[in-house]
């Protein structure tokens, strides 16, 4: 690399820094979509209880299984409520829990990570195997236990995601921080006699941060489909909330004869999961990371 | 090579010896125990010490580990509460229609998608790869109830071409199944031929890329030739760890794809024991999925070791 670079490297600001990246996703055709699929969800998911035309509990008898219409755009559902409001307030409830878990996930599958391949040895050994373990159990029985003996409150949920999708994340930092722990920067700054904390903080982490970020992003999409599972086999939301995989599951029965209870909520989940996948490809494009070959582990 | 295969196997092992102490610790710390979930609110006085002692729980608890981790390795997995029958003979058919399912989907998905990954990497960035691609992407991000819910009402419902809920007994003969899995068996490969054909693209472009086909490019080798003597041996090979990866990630999604269209497998049995609080049902599944995925793991690993002479002196990968 030439020196000159280096220095314009080091001038700009993290807000330069974060709009270039932006700017380098968008420039793809499919970080395009992917980026504005999100924004448009993230918008709609801020602004849906403003903008809702009825009451998404209000149940009107009268109204059952209506066809779309211009009073009722996506026609109404098997108790009589309207189903766009319900479809545009329905992925509020899923954006928030699975956000929140991400970044739980990150935290501590990241540093966990990064500790285990700094120090390596025995500890490393006992984690790994432990995590091996946990990834060996499917992830939907594990989560169904855990809802079924806790309850679905977003307490209890947001934790139990943030656990369970952090240990794939685990094994990406440990990689990662495999790749840089025999740089000379690190080595040198061992023999300056920095502390471990002071390496991990001031060397690995800006050094894996792209990866484990980019893992985050690909497990939000993961989580976002586990969590609709879970609402779709009714161990998520409860019953009033609207929420897309509880509302697909509940208009199934009645699909032969009213479809578009079970298209608009299936639009939705799946145009969000779309958006997070492909605004996560972009993102590692950007960032330079390889993520094909990998398994969805 | 012996030590590495032996070495593996001792991990898997282990790994499946963590998982039982997982499910067992998890099920005695969550709240409540299999009887007062099982009796609900009549779990006082008579009716739950009868309960504890009829399910042995009334010794400490890494006597009960013990005598159900002995018993498990014979196959014995005790006796389910809501049935009362052994867990045997409940999982055994279930264990069949599952593997009937998987097997079906493993043995349709694998050839279309090498097919689908070989075409889209040798014609990169043009329209069939473009096109594939597309197709890819929709099927693998779209989670596994939609899909299902979706093939169930354009196939079953609209055009009314086969059954969209298998409304079978569990002991059925294979060929009354026939009929009722092909809606589940595409279900499931779809999302699993996605991942696959997304992974040999990867590595058909990466092999493609590299010095020696280039080399094989420049000498005037035939195209064809080149790419199936010299560039999908070297390709397919990392894909088959992946793959197994991928089929052992399914796990979970067969059990929606099963409740999506009541199919009498494994997977539903997951949600009905579940929702039963069948925590003894619970623990013998938690340890059947997780053999199956370390097996699965475990016989890649072997194969990628067979056919790649240069990690037979290699110490193996993690």
């Amino acid at each position: 690399m030439k020196l000159d670079n280096i220095y314009q490297e080091e001038k700009k600001s993290n807000f330069a820094k974060v709009s270039e990246i932006i700017i380098t996703m968008a420039s793809r055709p499919s970080g395009f979509i992917g980026l504005s699929i999100l924004i448009f969800h993230l918008i709609l998911a801020f602004i849906s209880p403003y903008i809702a035309p009825y009451d998404f509990k209000a149940i009107n008898p009268t109204l059952m299984l209506q066809a779309p219409s211009a009073e009722y755009w996506f026609g109404t559902d098997d108790l009589g409520r309207d189903v766009f409001t319900r479809t545009i307030l329905g992925g509020r409830t899923a954006l928030t829990i699975t956000f929140f878990g991400s970044l739980i996930a990150l935290l501590w599958g990241g540093l966990l990570g990064i500790f285990c391949g700094l120090v390596g040895g025995k500890t490393d050994d006992i984690v790994m195997r432990i995590v091996d373990a946990f990834l060996s159990i499917p992830w939907i029985l594990a989560m169904l236990l855990i809802v079924s003996l806790l309850g679905t409150s977003t307490e209890v949920l947001i934790p139990a995601l943030g656990f369970f999708y952090g240990k794939g994340i685990v094994r990406v930092a440990r990689a990662a921080t495999h790749d840089v722990i025999a740089k000379d920067f690190i080595v040198s700054a061992r023999a300056r006699g920095h502390s471990n904390f002071s390496i991990i903080w001031n060397e690995i982490i800006p050094n894996v941060r792209d990866a484990i970020l980019v893992e985050g992003a690909m497990r939000w999409s993961w989580m976002l489909l586990g969590f609709s599972s879970l609402s779709f086999l009714g161990f998520g939301v409860s019953p009033p909330t609207p929420d897309w995989g509880l509302m697909i599951s509940n208009a199934r029965g009645l699909m032969s004869f009213a479809y578009w209870s079970v298209i608009a909520p299936i639009v939705g989940l799946s145009s969000l999961i779309i958006g997070i996948n492909l605004t996560a490809d972009a993102f590692a494009k950007a960032l330079g990371i390889d993520r094909s070959t990998k398994a969805p582990v | 090579m012996l030590f590495l295969i032996i070495k593996r196997i001792l991990l898997g092992l282990i790994t499946l010896f963590i998982v039982s102490l997982i499910t067992f610790v998890g099920t005695e710390i969550l709240p409540g125990d299999a009887c007062t979930t099982y009796l609900e609110r009549q779990a006082f006085g008579e009716q739950l010490e009868a309960c504890y002692i009829r399910l042995g729980l009334n010794v400490p608890a890494y006597e009960r580990y013990v005598s159900w981790a002995v018993n498990a390795i014979k196959g014995d997995f005790g006796y389910s509460l809501s049935g009362e029958m052994p867990i045997k003979e409940v999982l055994g058919p279930r264990i069949k229609n599952s593997l009937v399912l998987a097997s079906a989907a493993i043995f349709i998905g694998i050839p279309i998608a090498l097919i689908l990954g070989i075409v889209t990497a040798l014609w990169r960035d043009k329209l069939p790869d473009v096109a594939i691609s597309t197709v890819t992407i929709f099927a693998m991000t779209i989670p596994e109830f939609i899909s299902a819910t979706l093939l169930i009402l354009i196939i079953a419902i609209w055009l009314e071409w086969l059954p969209g809920i298998v409304i079978v007994p569990t002991d059925v003969s294979f060929l009354e199944l026939l009929p009722n899995i092909i809606l589940p068996v595409i279900a499931i490969a779809m999302i699993m031929t996605a991942h696959m054909a997304r992974m040999v693209r990867s590595s058909v472009i990466q092999v493609m890329a590299s010095e020696y086909v280039q080399m094989a490019i420049l000498k005037g080798v035939p195209y064809w030739k080149m790419v199936f003597k010299h560039v999908l041996p070297n390709a397919l090979l990392p894909a088959i760890n992946v793959v197994a990866l991928t089929i052992a990630w399914l796990l979970g999604g067969v059990v929606v794809t099963e409740v999506v269209f009541n199919y009498p497998g494994l997977g539903r049995l997951v949600i009905e024991s579940i929702s039963n609080r069948d925590l003894p049902t619970v623990q013998a599944l938690a340890i059947i999925l997780a053999s199956i995925y370390v097996s699965i793991n475990l016989l890649a690993d072997l194969m990628t070791l067979m056919l790649n002479p240069r990690l037979k002196t290699l110490q193996i990968r993690k």
